[in-house]
């Protein structure tokens, strides 16, 4: 790398040239069109084309079912609601992140990640309750599209708070401080000056949660009631249960159709606001509440968040020690040891190595071919780069049944005869975790000030050492983020790794399914128990992958 | 974790429609303690495969069958389960080296086998049951094998006779209650499907979507068998006008909505004739008595198959695989495992699963074959119905 790197970039620009740009895209390509591409495009010319001629007799059938639009727009509808909600409700947190310094910052932010990895069904108990006619709220909101919403901002708040103040605490705060001096309000401050200059950040955290959200199947189904359904449930019920690959087919394209058509859109609106930013140093910025006004709203804005996402964590974390009519460690007690030998069984300890395993391999396939992406598409110019960073979200916006049984058909031949190799699992895992690393990794890079590099190079470093001095340290609180993400959607088990046929290696929230297969109070308190565990290991490991910044910012 | 839970659950037991069982459940089941079961599988498993029709391309009937060093994967849905110690003690005394791959519930594990039939995923499946077995039959996914074992099976479970599918375990889907609920409330338990429309049991029931879930399946074609192919459909009309909840799965169904488990708001919930027994056997502090009881007049009896599938290069070895599964070992192992009962008649019963099973008199059924024809249709019309 040594000898290659004083080419890397053009003098003149901080950019790729076309060389380098073409060898680095081939790495996020060539995983794409492995993992991704190939397993697709499989299923889908099997469902399609089953003598090997196309035959779109299905076309019409799906797209003239009048249920299906109902369904298409119900999925539009509620993932726009539901991710606007999530940014709105997020933003304020962000801020508080981004912007002040308090005691137990560090653990309150790996604290936010925890909803994120939870099993849905194990949410949903705690939020059955919670919305009940008894819970707080006082009002029924069951098996309603409210469930629905809160439960979508209850898991994707992490995605808007993590990302954008990520974003926000290395976003110079001297043009908003210099609106305040002018008079204007805080809140006209935010909205005239610093909301624009988040624009790349906010659209990265959206299109993701949109993302989530058009694709959700769990919280719609077990909280929604009858009558609720995505077109990922459609194509799922398609897919697993009736094996109508034609049908299903044109369910995943048009599913398809409708996150291209939305990337593009996103891309459109946020490509404009893109440009240099004066980054700095997130020591200098942030800076412990002055006054009771800001006090207050630290204060606010912490217990705001602490009970939106804390009270249903503590409803399970309450029950994991609910024994009969008292409380007692019973359930924690018994998960090592209850059912012991059976080939179903998996003690904590062998959960939670599986999981740390494959979420650290995960995580390290997702930086590595996201970060490479990243790289390319944050220095590259024009359609190419564009075009990988529409390409590499696809995964999120595809049902993971169609993958998941597209992996089936796809690598079964050496040497990608991966079907059944425990590979797969953390594989499909970096597949969603990919575009995190993306979207939070090239609006980082994108705003780094050229004029800072050049002045680098002008000092007489190499691009390679201007890159290493001015773009890692600005990007490295970035690269962490990406990474706790990455992990963190190992730890909670997503997408199409449900629908791969796997050897018995069983991770923390296939253990707390596996309880939660047989009745018993003993079963639900362990499955709570296990839960427990999930949030600990994922909050821990969240917090250590943060401490391992790339070169923190100094202080220019 | 947004993602279906297909996971499935406690299989079921099954009942039948045997004439060999007594009516009243609990005395018929306690069989005597099995004289049989002196016999190791090792001795059961090395007979030759003779009585076999058919072989498998490339392996020749004349040759012995090297199975030393063999490795053989069992396709199975996530509720496989048996003691571990039972499968190592086969593992050493044949040098077969078992692997186990889940895939989902069984609905999905079977579309996962019809998928890769070509190139299969592993060598024998486990957990094909009754409502999916003339896919099965019909994909040509598996080899006959004519188990010796098939001799202290069941007749009444054997419905394959080509013997690609061999029985293992029979359980029942049925309706479960919650006891203490109806008691306080002064409410009498419903007894068949026709009181569940009854405006007294409004807002009180969770069922499983058929389309995801496999009870969710197997009460549909409860309903279909007790009102018929014509009038099923005016029933579900009735019981979702009674507000039923629908969950996707089982798992969703019991810990969210019904009131024993999760805290959920609803007393009567689709589960298995299995579950009241599970309640007791995974109680903290101890019970004796069950907090879920189950109406009979409800039940529809699952039984599950075990079958070598097609293009296995270990047919040998997965021969021996199939008897280990179909021995008297571990098929007394399967109850307080999957919480069904054993196919092989000379299994003898864990007495804490006797003591709370409900094993009921006269379940619904329905040939496979008419279940077969009739699945994806009935499952779109329930959804019609129920859904919108």
């Amino acid at each position: 790398m040594t000898a290659a790197t004083p080419t890397l970039h053009s003098r003149a620009h901080g950019r790729l040239r076309p060389l380098w740009t073409a060898v680095l895209a081939a790495v996020p390509i060539l995983f794409l069109a492995v993992f991704f591409a190939y397993p697709l495009v499989s299923i889908l010319w099997r469902g399609l084309a089953p003598d090997g001629v196309l035959d779109l007799a299905a076309a019409g059938e799906v797209l003239g079912d009048g249920r299906i639009w109902e369904i298409a727009w119900f999925t539009m509808w509620q993932a726009a609601v539901s991710t606007v909600l999530t940014v709105v409700l997020g933003l304020p947190a962000a801020q508080v992140f981004a912007r002040y310094r308090f005691p137990g910052k560090r653990l309150a932010r790996a604290l936010v990640t925890v909803p994120f990895v939870l099993p849905t069904v194990v949410v949903a108990t705690a939020f059955l309750t919670l919305l009940g006619p008894t819970g707080p709220l006082g009002i029924d909101l069951r098996r309603t599209i409210w469930a629905v919403l809160i439960a979508h901002v209850f898991f994707n708040l992490a995605v808007v708070i993590r990302t954008v103040s990520g974003a926000w605490a290395v976003l110079d705060p001297r043009p908003e401080e210099a609106a305040r001096v002018l008079g204007a309000s805080p809140l006209r401050a935010f909205l005239t000056v610093t909301l624009r200059r988040l624009v790349p950040a906010l659209g990265a955290a959206s299109a993701i949660v949109f993302l989530f959200t058009f694709t959700s199947f769990g919280v719609v189904l077990i909280l929604g009631g009858p009558g609720l359904a995505t077109l990922e449930v459609e194509t799922y019920v398609q897919t697993v249960t009736f094996l109508n690959l034609d049908v299903a087919a044109i369910l995943a394209l048009l599913q398809l159709a409708a996150v291209v058509a939305l990337l593009v859109a996103q891309r459109l609106v946020v490509a404009r606001r893109e440009r240099g930013e004066r980054l700095q140093a997130e020591r200098a910025s942030a800076r412990p509440p002055r006054g009771w006004r800001q006090r207050a709203w630290v204060t606010a804005n912490l217990a705001g968040l602490g009970l939106f996402l804390g009270v249903p964590v503590a409803v399970l974390v309450e029950r994991s020690f609910r024994v009969g009519d008292g409380y007692g460690l019973e359930w924690w007690r018994s998960l090592g040891r209850r059912g012991r030998g059976s080939t179903l069984f998996v003690t904590p300890w062998e959960a939670v190595t599986n999981s740390l395993t494959a979420a650290l391999v995960a995580m390290v396939i997702a930086l590595v071919v996201g970060g490479v992406a990243a790289v390319v598409i944050g220095y590259g110019r024009g359609a190419p780069a564009h075009g990988l960073d529409a390409v590499l979200m696809l995964p999120l916006g595809a049902s993971a049944a169609t993958i998941g049984f597209g992996f089936l058909i796809a690598l079964d031949t050496p040497p990608l005869d991966l079907r059944t190799s425990p590979w797969i699992v953390p594989i499909a895992h970096a597949l969603v975790g990919i575009p995190f690393v993306i979207r939070i990794m090239v609006p980082a890079i994108r705003s780094v000030e050229g004029r800072l590099r050049g002045a680098a190079a002008t000092l007489g470093a190499s691009p390679w050492q201007a890159w290493r001095a001015v773009d890692l340290p600005l990007v490295g609180r970035s690269l962490a983020v990406a990474a706790g993400f990455a992990f963190a959607i190992s730890m909670g088990e997503f997408g199409a790794t449900t629908f791969i046929a796997r050897p018995d290696r069983p991770t923390i929230p296939v253990a707390i399914y596996r309880f939660l297969g047989r009745p018993g109070d003993a079963n639900y308190g362990q499955a709570l128990a296990m839960s427990v565990i999930l949030m600990v290991v994922t909050a821990t490991a969240v917090l250590v992958i943060e401490r391992f910044r790339v070169g923190e910012v100094g202080d220019f | 974790m947004r993602r279906l839970i297909v996971l499935t659950v406690v299989a079921a037991m099954l009942s039948a429609s045997c004439g060999d069982d007594d009516t009243d459940g609990s005395s018929a089941t306690t069989a005597p303690p099995a004289t049989q079961t002196t016999a190791p599988p090792a001795t059961q498993t090395t007979a030759p495969p003779g009585t076999q029709t058919t072989a498998a391309p490339g392996t020749s009937a004349t040759e012995p069958p090297q199975v030393e060093g063999a490795t053989v994967t069992i396709v199975s849905h996530d509720s496989f389960s048996v003691t571990e110690e039972l499968l190592a003690g086969f593992e050493e005394q044949t040098g077969i080296d078992v692997e186990i791959l889940t895939a989902g519930d069984a609905g999905e594990m079977l579309n996962q086998v019809v998928l890769t039939k070509d190139d299969p995923i592993g060598d024998v499946v486990f957990g094909i049951d009754n409502t999916l077995m003339s896919k099965a039959l019909d994909e040509d996914l598996l080899v006959p094998y004519e188990s010796p074992l098939l001799a202290e099976t069941s007749d009444e479970l054997e419905l394959d006779p080509s013997h690609r599918l061999l029985p293992v375990d029979r359980g029942d889907v049925c309706l479960n209650y919650d006891v203490a609920y109806f008691a306080d409330q002064g409410l009498d338990v419903p007894q068949t499907l026709t009181d569940l429309t009854d405006p007294s049991y409004e807002g009180l029931l969770v069922v499983e979507n058929p389309a995801t879930s496999s009870p969710g399946l197997a009460f549909l074609l409860a309903t279909v068998a007790e009102f018929g192919a014509d009038g099923w459909q005016d029933y579900w009309r009735d019981l979702a006008a009674n507000d039923i909840a629908v969950q996707p799965g089982w798992t969703e169904a019991y810990y969210t909505d019904f009131t024993v488990a999760g805290g959920g708001d609803r007393p009567l919930v689709v589960s298995y004739a299995s579950s009241p027994p599970a309640e007791v056997i995974f109680a903290d502090p101890p019970v004796t008595e069950a907090p879920t009881g189950v109406i009979e007049g409800t039940c529809f009896g699952q039984v599950e198959f075990v079958g070598i599938l097609a293009g296995t290069d270990e047919e040998a070895a997965a021969r021996q695989v199939i008897d280990f599964l179909l021995s008297t070992e571990v098929q007394e192992d399967i109850p307080l495992n999957m919480f069904v009962f054993p196919a092989n008649e000379n299994a003898a019963l864990p007495p804490e699963f006797v003591d709370y099973t409900v094993v009921p008199s006269d379940p619904l059924s329905m040939p496979p074959d008419e279940i077969g024809a009739n699945r994806q249709a009935w499952i779109e019309e329930w959804n019609e119905i129920v859904v919108g």
